[in-house]
């Protein structure tokens, strides 16, 4: 546990000491409030909530959160600081969790961020702040699954550009297969359990229900174990291509 | 001790190390050394736990690399190839993480950490990101990183790579001045360094074992170990050299004027040829001893013959 949380605190400034973390956090309130405001029309709505603006975080996470998680492992094996890290008396699965947990404390604390926008419905009308809550727990949630998709894909290359556009690809895929799109698609030929199945792998479908203030444990639990399957994932990637 | 038996390490179709077996006792400094691609890099990584090898046994301390991997890296200080770092940290920042991982606490953290800043000199640069240091402070840094905790065993891939002799020098001095119960294990391509610096020579080439001894030893397999060498001031006859016991060759360089004697092994000629080059008034100006030279040794076990 200790050891997770020096490199966790050695990601973390090293998140502070460039860039990074500055320009995706403003990046992320910039966009979320366009979202929120310009095409989910926050006001014109007059409802004293934040759907609008919550109704957006998967495809805001789609293109960000790639950008933020496409350093984790990309960076280290490119300069090869892997080969300290891996000798040093630390084990690959807490770099990888304390590496996931850094970055997710960054997607957290853009997500509080956006403490404004809570304000201001809160002084317009008079929301539900139990379903708002629950809406910033379950997006956070669902961008720790984006998360720990990102850091698998640049666990698997040293080009921090390939791992952004595998990671984009990657999480489209399980963004889109809950829409009506790709549903559609299926519908004419595929039986239900198919079309279930597809749908039941969706981000969008579980994330539907917490944006609107649902904490069902199924949506919880899909979430939670993407993370974990995918961290594993990673975690099996960098033992093998580590010294690539 | 380490102890190394069989090692081998394949990537693809490539044999990196082809059963690989040596043992290293405590107050050895050994010098990896070898042509690039030999495997110097690959066993080290093997012998550092970064990568596991596909046959063979690496025990140290008598804990096997396979099971206690993580007992093993706490002996080891380890500086990898290129000296790797995090380059948005300064110095300080990065020795104060190094000193977490490997456990330092308290007074032990600070006078550790304040020890290798001043045996390395890295005072000047102790608030600069990494990356904006040069190749020799950055080697410096990684060096103050391996021997943060004062390790039993120190492992350095080409250590003083990329440093100006000066620094060069310092590097040197800083290994010979390690207590001698450690083990120091160091790659290079600079020979000199290795009679230098370390007490067993290990040549690694195509993965396999080409040398392990003494530097002596390994310079007395140089055909020029006792040669005698001699400059004349204006071309003469030294084809009477052959006359002399002991002489078994003549080799001579007409651009520098230069005269190699090669003798068999084990015969002391120095008297003879000095008497020979008495009586027959040849222009000799210089003459001396050859110990040998480490980089036709070298060619010949790494080429495979060929000089």
């Amino acid at each position: 546990m200790g050891m997770i949380l020096t490199l966790f605190k050695r990601e973390i400034a090293s998140f502070f000491a460039t860039p990074v973390a500055y320009v995706f956090i403003t990046i992320f309130l910039i966009l979320s409030a366009v979202f929120a405001f310009f095409i989910g029309s926050l006001y014109e709505r007059e409802q004293a909530d934040l759907l609008p603006f919550f109704n957006f975080h998967p495809w805001l996470y789609l293109f960000l959160v790639p950008a933020i998680a496409m350093r984790t492992w990309s960076e280290e094996r490119k300069s090869g600081s892997i080969e300290l890290l891996m000798t040093l008396p630390v084990s690959s699965l807490q770099a990888v969790i304390a590496k996931f947990l850094a970055s997710w404390a960054v997607l957290g604390l853009s997500l509080l961020l956006t403490f404004p926008l809570w304000l201001t419905i809160n002084y317009l009308g008079e929301p539900d702040n139990g379903v708002v809550v629950a809406a910033y727990i379950g997006s956070w949630l669902m961008s720790g699954a984006f998360l720990a998709i990102g850091m698998c894909m640049s666990a698997m290359t040293k080009n921090q550009v390939v791992a952004f556009i595998l990671a984009v690809v990657v999480c489209f895929l399980f963004v889109v297969s809950g829409s009506n799109i790709v549903l559609d698609a299926f519908k004419n030929w595929a039986p239900s359990m198919l079309i279930d199945t597809v749908a039941s792998f969706s981000f969008l479908t579980h994330y539907e229900s917490l944006a609107k203030g649902v904490i069902a444990l199924n949506d919880v639990g899909y979430f939670c174990i993407s993370i974990v399957i995918w961290l594993y994932a990673s975690l099996l990637i960098i033992e093998r291509k580590k010294a690539d | 001790m380490i102890y190394v038996k069989n090692l081998t390490k394949i990537f693809g179709d490539f044999v990196a190390v082809n059963h690989l077996s040596f043992d290293i006792q405590p107050g050895d400094v050994v010098g990896f050394l070898g042509p690039n691609g030999a495997g110097k890099s690959t066993t080290m990584k093997m012998l550092t736990g970064f990568i596991t090898p596909d046959d063979g046994d690496i025990l140290i301390d008598d804990l096997s690399i396979y099971e206690d991997a993580k007992k093993i890296k706490q002996k080891i200080g380890y500086l990898p190839e290129g000296a790797p770092a995090y380059g948005d940290m300064t110095p300080l920042q990065f020795l104060n993480f190094i000193a977490a991982i490997r456990g330092l606490k308290g007074d032990l953290k600070r006078q550790r950490i304040s020890h290798v800043i001043n045996r390395i000199d890295l005072q000047s640069v102790l608030d600069k990101p990494i990356d904006n240091l040069s190749k020799g402070f950055k080697r410096r840094v990684g060096l103050a990183q391996a021997l943060l905790h004062d390790p039993q065993i120190l492992i350095l891939d080409e250590p003083t790579d990329g440093l100006d002799p000066n620094q060069k020098h310092q590097v040197r001095e800083l290994i010979q001045n390690l207590a001698r119960d450690k083990i120091v294990i160091i790659s290079t391509h600079i020979l000199e360094e290795v009679s230098a610096l370390c007490n067993r020579v290990m040549i690694i080439a195509a993965g396999q074992m080409k040398f392990n001894g003494t530097p002596k030893e390994l310079i007395q397999k140089s055909k020029y170990h006792n040669a005698i060498t001699l400059h004349l001031s204006y071309p003469s006859d030294t084809s009477g050299f052959l006359d002399v016991p002991g002489i078994v060759d003549i080799l001579s360089d007409r651009a520098s004027g230069k005269v190699t004697l090669l003798t068999e092994p084990g015969k002391d000629i120095l008297h003879d040829v000095n008497k020979h080059i008495h009586e027959r008034r040849l222009p000799v100006d210089t003459l001396y001893v050859e110990p040998g030279r480490l980089d036709q040794v070298f060619r010949e076990l790494t080429q495979g013959g060929k000089d």
